[in-house]
């Protein structure tokens, strides 16, 4: 493993408070509205209009990396797809590293790097190494900077014994580890993850989520990830932007996040016999008990340590997991206090 | 990035991409020799076809069988120039659909030109290899006085008949934007317009000949250029000129078919898949 290029301590991994901060995406009141057709009748149409983005801003700042999540259609992708000039804004201002992503696509696509989880920009029917020449030329990367990068994504990312096979050959987990490799040969400033682990096994997870740290860490790659998945944001992100509707709802460090809903982390534990609900230290509280099985909801601020080693002094214990809230539970939570509030 | 700075990173762009899947096909020769070859037999089947009606009569609407292969492979070459080039945007309306189309936004090349080099095919050269074989038979059978302005035409007429269905390849593709299932009504104008193409303008109605004249010009892939080259009437009035009209009528339509493109790509910017 090469141990990466001069890691240059202006550019580490930034965005703390107090640092110089260079806005490398901004966003402005963004707005994203389309006009949806359905059939109502035989002829008769019905118009409505739908706002994917409606009125959002936001700044990101070089060095960063910042979780973007939000339920299913909460406009993630639509304002992905604005920032890399993919689709147009039907309002607001938009600039990453200075270019409007809608008016300069093509000047812009050499700047960034995008990985859609659901869909590959590799070429599906030729070796992977294909896809790299094509990048190597089509980018105008210097022959040298390519093989650098080209090198140390292989060595990486694991995909040397790849590299000769059809893209469509991949499994899942081999093709998203390619298809970051692709997005980071020209050097881009700022990467796109749209869902880079969905799908992918504990392994490959725990490769890209490291691969993407190093890379913030050592080239100081501003990151942009939508995900599903809570431990991605955990593991990666020091900030978080909660989109609902097409608006902010939220954006912060995760654990502000956790505090703003409330959010709980669940101890499920299978005890040696059906018991009753269990005593447990508060704020913990059993929530649910089905045969020998029994689930404690406990902060997610909390540490899980103290409330297993009471657990186990007490009861006979067989068998333990831990349950992160997902998002979208912390989500529904956040809702609910706003509306009680 | 003014137009010209668009078309010389798009040629780019579409060299890299064909040369890509060039060596990508040529890495199996044997499979390129057996596809290309299959391309031309098919393709040469039309032609026999040709052949059958001839057994039974000399002429048809007056053009006898020579002629009718300088039809043949005119239209035959500049399609098989255009289907080699741009045939694969008819693919358009599936990357659409399953939401491809945004990969090719991302990169740092005109959409058009990856999207016209993507799976670039050198088999089809078996197609245009097949129609030069009739052309040239033809032209060495016609009893035509050759003149320097007739031997001029020959090449004239194909330039500009494979960008005028290179163009036909583009708007039809640029229409799969709105109704992204259209890829049949664009090989009707595509395939069908060869088909037609392929037997004498005086066969058919004067309405068709008009459509095709004036409409969808296909009739200046090899109609016009023809009837002057053979000495046959054509059947609308048109100027001695237009025989030669071929590439003037090719950049009109690839200006026509430039802005629907344009048209299109916008319209699936600002609404999406």
């Amino acid at each position: 493993m090469d141990d990466g290029g001069v890691a240059d301590p202006g550019r580490g991994r930034g965005g703390e408070p107090g640092e110089d901060r260079e806005d490398l995406i901004r966003v402005e009141r963004a707005e994203k509205v389309f006009t949806v057709r359905k059939r109502t009748g035989f002829l008769r149409r019905e118009r409505r209009e739908v706002r994917a983005v409606d009125g959002l801003s936001f700044t990101v700042a070089r060095g960063e990396v910042v979780g973007y999540i939000g339920p299913n259609g909460a406009g993630k992708s639509t304002t992905i797809k604005m920032l890399t000039g993919i689709l147009t804004p039907s309002g607001g201002r938009l600039t990453v590293a200075g270019i409007d992503p809608s008016r300069e696509r093509t000047r812009l696509a050499r700047r960034i790097g995008v990985v859609f989880g659901q869909r590959t920009t590799l070429w599906w029917d030729l070796p992977l190494i294909d896809s790299y020449k094509l990048a190597h030329r089509m980018y105008r990367i210097p022959d040298a900077r390519y093989r650098e990068n080209l090198d140390r994504c292989v060595a990486l990312l694991d995909l040397g014994a790849l590299l000769d096979v059809p893209v469509r050959q991949l499994s899942l987990g081999q093709r998203m580890r390619g298809d970051i490799a692709a997005a980071l040969l020209h050097d881009p400033e700022v990467l796109y993850l749209d869902e880079p682990t969905i799908g992918l096994d504990v392994v490959s997870k725990a490769k890209v989520r490291g691969f993407l740290r190093e890379l913030n860490a050592e080239r100081g790659t501003t990151v942009l990830l939508t995900t599903h998945d809570l431990t991605d944001i955990e593991q990666l992100c020091s900030r978080v932007m909660v989109i609902d509707h097409g608006r902010l709802m939220y954006d912060g460090p995760l654990t502000g996040l956790h505090e703003a809903g409330e959010s709980e982390r669940t101890l499920v534990v299978d005890l040696e016999r059906e018991l009753p609900p269990i005593d447990v230290p508060a704020p913990a509280r059993v929530v649910r008990v089905d045969g020998v099985r029994q689930w404690i909801g406990f902060p997610a601020s909390a540490s899980a340590a103290g409330l297993v080693a009471a657990v186990a002094a007490a009861y006979p214990l067989v068998d333990l997991s831990v349950r992160e809230p997902d998002i979208e539970t912390v989500i529904a939570r956040m809702y609910a206090e706003r509306a009680s509030a | 990035m003014g137009d010209g700075g668009r078309v010389a990173a798009g040629l780019r762009a579409y060299g890299l991409i064909a040369w890509m899947w060039t060596r990508s096909t040529m890495a199996y020769r044997a499979s390129f020799a057996m596809t290309a070859l299959a391309s031309f037999a098919v393709t040469a089947l039309d032609f026999v076809a040709i052949l059958l009606m001839f057994s039974r009569v000399d002429a048809l609407g007056g053009w006898p069988l020579a002629e009718i292969g300088v039809l043949y492979g005119l239209s035959g070459v500049a399609f098989g120039l255009a289907d080699l080039a741009v045939g694969s945007m008819e693919r358009l309306g599936q990357r659409v659909r399953d939401g491809t189309l945004d990969t090719l936004l991302v990169r740092p090349a005109p959409v058009l030109a990856q999207l016209g080099a993507d799976r670039f095919a050198p088999r089809r050269i078996g197609r245009v290899a097949q129609g030069a074989l009739v052309l040239g038979w033809s032209l060495a059978a016609v009893d035509v006085a050759w003149t320097p302005a007739k031997v001029l035409l020959v090449p004239v007429a194909l330039a500009g008949g494979a960008v005028i269905f290179g163009a036909v390849f583009v708007a039809g593709a640029s229409f799969q934007f709105l109704a992204q299932d259209a890829a049949e009504v664009q090989n009707a104008f595509t395939y069908g317009g060869t088909t037609l193409l392929q037997y004498p303008p005086a066969v058919f109605a004067a309405e068709l000949v008009r459509g095709v004249t004036f409409v969808l010009p296909l009739a200046f892939v090899n109609w016009v250029p023809a009837s002057y080259l053979l000495g046959r009437p054509y059947p609308l009035d048109l100027p001695p000129w237009a025989a030669f009209a071929s590439p003037l009528v090719a950049a009109v339509c690839c200006a026509l078919a430039g802005l629907a493109w344009r048209a299109g790509l916008r319209s699936y910017r600002s609404t999406g898949s």
